[in-house]
């Protein structure tokens, strides 16, 4: 697997070659260092961990996970089974993107705040109208007697969002290393400027 | 908003609109169908102009064998061969939306007329 942490800009659109628009979403690709590594010896999977953007003031504790001459990271994540050569300390370009198609992007969603059941798990909900009494409450939690109880992960009203999200096999549109960006076609999760990982389709072949 | 701008500018057609809503255009589009390409003209009064930076456009309406038939064009597109002004329209304002509620002389745009000095 291949896959780079960048930062989500925020959307526009270009044209394809018919003159068609596809809407993008513009991700910046910061420095990205490989920090560590993990071998089948030592730790019994073989991965790069990645890292981008210097943390500001580092506690030591925290400057003391990297290896010595990379500066301390914000952000970092694994990469299982990485594909290519590389050694600690070396930076990642956008290079590594050039053949790949489609991509998957992870990132935090958007917070919802406190939604209820029909926003938060798609509940038909009741009619309107025609003296229904029942409108968006989520109906029925369970049995009577037996169990007695709710059973444990049955869908209700909480907090929404605020978590992590893949979408995946988004088209690679553009790859411009010039301003350091790539495009990818749709949606991404997430705000402006928050932290995303880009990486190979996992279920497309030619990745 | 700075790399996005970046991305639009190397997009952007250069050309300068001179025309207004109100003024009736001949939009030159090009058509791909499978293999072959063919230009189609479109034209009518162009009613709305949008802008917002690359994504800009500009709605051009006709009535077509007494329907009315409106078009979206986005001013950046690569399909737009040319864009030529017919007729100069006098109206008092951006949009012209209220073309949509009338029917027949009414829907009519008088003629911009500039005088000499």
């Amino acid at each position: 697997m291949i896959g780079l942490i960048g930062v989500k800009v925020g959307m526009t659109q270009i044209f394809d070659e018919q003159g068609a628009v596809i809407p993008v979403t513009v991700i910046k690709i910061n420095d990205n260092v490989v920090v560590s590594e993990r071998t089948e010896e030592k730790d019994g999977y073989s991965a790069a961990l990645i890292g981008s953007v210097d943390k500001k003031n580092p506690t030591k504790p925290y400057a003391g996970q990297f290896p010595k001459g990379v500066a301390p990271k914000r952000y970092c994540t694994e990469i299982k089974d990485f594909e290519g050569e590389y050694a600690v300390g070396d930076s990642l370009s956008m290079d590594l993107l050039e053949n790949v198609t489609y991509v998957d992007v992870i990132g935090t969603c958007k917070g919802k705040g406190y939604q209820g059941v029909v926003r938060r798990h798609g509940f038909a909900g009741g009619r309107k109208t025609h003296g229904s009494k029942f409108h968006r409450a989520n109906g029925s939690t369970g049995m009577a007697a037996w169990p007695s109880r709710v059973i444990k992960g049955t869908k209700m009203p909480g907090r929404m969002g605020n978590s992590r999200v893949t979408v995946q096999n988004l088209k690679l549109v553009k790859v411009d290393k010039e301003k350091k960006v790539v495009l990818v076609k749709g949606a991404v999760p997430g705000t402006r400027n928050s932290m995303v990982f880009i990486r190979s389709a996992v279920k497309k072949e030619n990745g | 908003m700075d790399v996005i701008n970046a991305v639009e500018q190397e997009i952007m057609k250069d050309t300068v609109v001179d025309f207004k809503a109100g003024d009736t255009v001949k939009v030159n589009y090009r058509i791909v169908e499978g293999q072959n390409q063919r230009i189609q003209a479109f034209e009518g009064i162009c009613i709305a102009i949008k802008n917002s930076g690359l994504r800009r456009t500009f709605t051009v309406r006709k009535i077509s064998y007494g329907v009315g038939v409106e078009r979206i064009f986005p001013l950046n597109s690569p399909r737009i061969e040319s864009i030529e002004v017919v007729r100069r329209g006098r109206v008092r304002r951006a949009k012209l939306y209220y073309l949509r509620n009338r029917i027949g002389k009414a829907a009519k745009v008088r003629e911009l007329i500039r005088k000499k000095r």
